[in-house]
């Protein structure tokens, strides 16, 4: 049997903070339980202190635990030490250890304004299936926010698409996409089905795979324009989840919008919805012990 | 009189040759890449049934999204007005049109002369259109012929969530997963592409009777699924994908409804 090359498979992650010592402090979590990927982010005391990074298996519960089991990995760290946790994403209700589910939205705003610090005004969390827009104040408290998640175009699993269908691995696409000397029209920006069809016809015309991907980045930074254009930008403006990853749709993208996006932060970008919820957690432990 | 109407769909290539407008000959070819190649391989094929070279021909019109990529061609006419030309012509109380093609779904109300009154196209989403049904039997590793004929057979009504083809085909894995029977989902799935083709109909209202062209009026299963929605029975004609190159010919030939 010829074993299935699996292209989209991106590179899960995990991180811990070799700087700080959890043991005497009030430990909460955060679980992101989304469609494509989960994530779960560890704080001591309000401070980042570990996180994980993975993809989400069949099971909601499942996917959690695994998530949290990995980001306390060598850490020490027991289910029982956790005070606090707060689901979110798309599985946010099954997360079997919460004690509260609140919606990825709040979460993302509240994580992103940790992440990229108080000026971030808007955040863009593209995600596996769905994409959001969202406008916060300068403490991460949600103004507005537009979501599509209705349809793949302009989202991770329509970058899957593509990356499957040229043969190129999902973390190479945007690197390649940039090696063009001139930028080719984009293919179809409202429908990856469209899309596909469009790219297969330029391939049988001749066109390298880099350029092909270059069509079909520009294409998806612009769908994601025409989400933005309705809910306008304001910066700081800084973009979380797996694409913000892929520097050929970025680099697009902020051309289009013509406003700087903020550099990508030192952590996974995909854990913002995950701290979020932890920040929350945190939050919500220190209300519920005053009273 | 003899004349032709070319149909350059997004996946095949149809051709009516009319003569005093009764159809002497009509020939359906894949697009393929090289579509110019395609469109002259179908015309040659309705050109040697009919027995008619190009000199014979008095007028040709084109249609269909490379419409422009005809060989040859008098006139071009859109697809719409075409559409309800040929629905007329073959069921002449007809008043709406539905168009599922390949890549595009299109609904329109017209009067007895086949005269477009009002029309709503969809050509943004691949959901409602048959791209969407070939997703589905690609996932379902169930032949396209063989979906709608699956679908009747189902025992159960499961809603689907994914509105978008690329959601759906992950949705249809999931449901493999959960042993959900393939009659079930191909139910699922024709279900949920009548609901978009009757949403888009919906906006420009419909009168009787109710047309249904194009590729996807073949899959019994979708029309199943359409009549429930749309609460009557919508007419099929023999050979639906054929209806747009018959109004294109229709229109070549000046028809304006009647005998």
């Amino acid at each position: 049997m010829v074993e299935k090359l699996e292209l989209w498979r991106w590179t899960e992650s995990r991180w811990t903070n070799p700087d700080l010592d959890w043991k005497g402090k009030v430990i909460t979590s955060g679980v992101d339980v989304g469609s494509v990927s989960s994530q779960s982010v560890v704080l001591a005391d309000g401070e980042l202190y570990a996180y994980s990074n993975m993809r989400t298996g069949s099971d909601s519960p499942d996917s959690a635990m695994k998530a949290i089991n990995w980001a306390m990995e060598d850490t020490g760290l027991k289910l029982e030490d956790i005070v606090y946790t707060v689901g979110t994403g798309y599985g946010r209700v099954n997360v079997p250890f919460s004690q509260r589910a609140i919606t990825e939205i709040a979460c993302h705003a509240r994580g992103g304004n940790f992440m990229y610090g108080p000026s971030v005004r808007t955040i863009l969390d593209m995600g596996g299936q769905d994409c959001k827009a969202i406008r916060c104040d300068e403490r991460g408290k949600v103004k507005n926010f537009l979501m599509n998640d209705k349809c793949a175009a302009g989202t991770g699993r329509g970058m899957e698409v593509f990356a499957d269908l040229l043969g190129v691995s999902i973390n190479d696409v945007g690197d390649l996409s940039l090696q063009v000397d001139k930028e080719p029209p984009p293919v179809s920006s409202t429908c990856v089905v469209y899309a596909k069809t469009e790219a297969t016809g330029l391939l049988r015309e001749g066109w390298p795979k880099n350029k092909v991907l270059a069509a079909y980045c520009s294409a998806m930074a612009h769908r994601i324009m025409t989400l933005l254009e309705r809910i306008g930008v304001e910066e700081d403006f800084a973009i979380t989840g797996g694409i913000a990853k892929n520097k050929g749709v970025v680099k697009r993208l902020e051309k289009e919008v013509g406003i700087k996006i903020m550099e990508t932060s030192k952590y996974d970008p995909q854990i913002a919805g995950a701290l979020g919820a932890a920040l929350f957690a945190k939050a919500l432990y220190d209300k519920g012990k005053r009273k | 009189m003899i004349t032709m109407g070319i149909d350059l769909g997004a996946k095949n290539i149809k051709v009516v040759i009319l003569k005093d407008n009764k159809i002497v000959a009509k020939s359906n070819v894949l697009a393929g890449f090289e579509v110019e190649k395609s469109a002259k391989k179908a015309i040659d094929k309705a050109f040697k049934e009919a027995g008619v070279t190009r000199d014979d021909i008095e007028k040709i019109v084109s249609t269909g999204a490379g419409e422009k990529l005809a060989p040859f061609y008098d006139e071009t006419k859109s697809v719409v007005g075409c559409d309800s030309l040929g629905a007329v012509f073959l069921h002449p109380a007809a008043r709406s049109v539905i168009d599922v093609g390949a890549e595009e779904g299109r609904g329109m109300r017209c009067d007895e002369t086949g005269k477009i009154l009002d029309f709503e196209v969809n050509e943004k989403c691949a959901a409602g259109a048959g791209a969407f049904t070939e997703a589905m039997s690609r996932a379902l590793e169930v032949p396209l012929e063989e979906l709608g004929a699956l679908s009747l057979k189902a025992t159960e009504e499961i809603p689907m969530n994914a509105q978008c083809t690329v959601f759906a085909e992950s949705e249809v894995v999931t449901m493999v997963h959960n042993n959900v029977s393939k009659a079930n989902m191909a139910k699922a799935v024709h279900d949920a592409m009548a609901s978009r083709i009757t949403s888009m109909v919906r906006k420009i209202g419909f009168d009787k009777d109710v047309v249904l062209v194009g590729g996807v009026a073949n899959n019994i299963g979708f029309v199943d699924s359409l009549n429930k929605d749309l609460g009557l029975e919508v007419v099929v004609p023999k050979d639906p994908e054929f209806v747009g190159a018959l109004g294109a010919a229709l229109a070549a030939a000046g028809w304006k409804g009647g005998a």
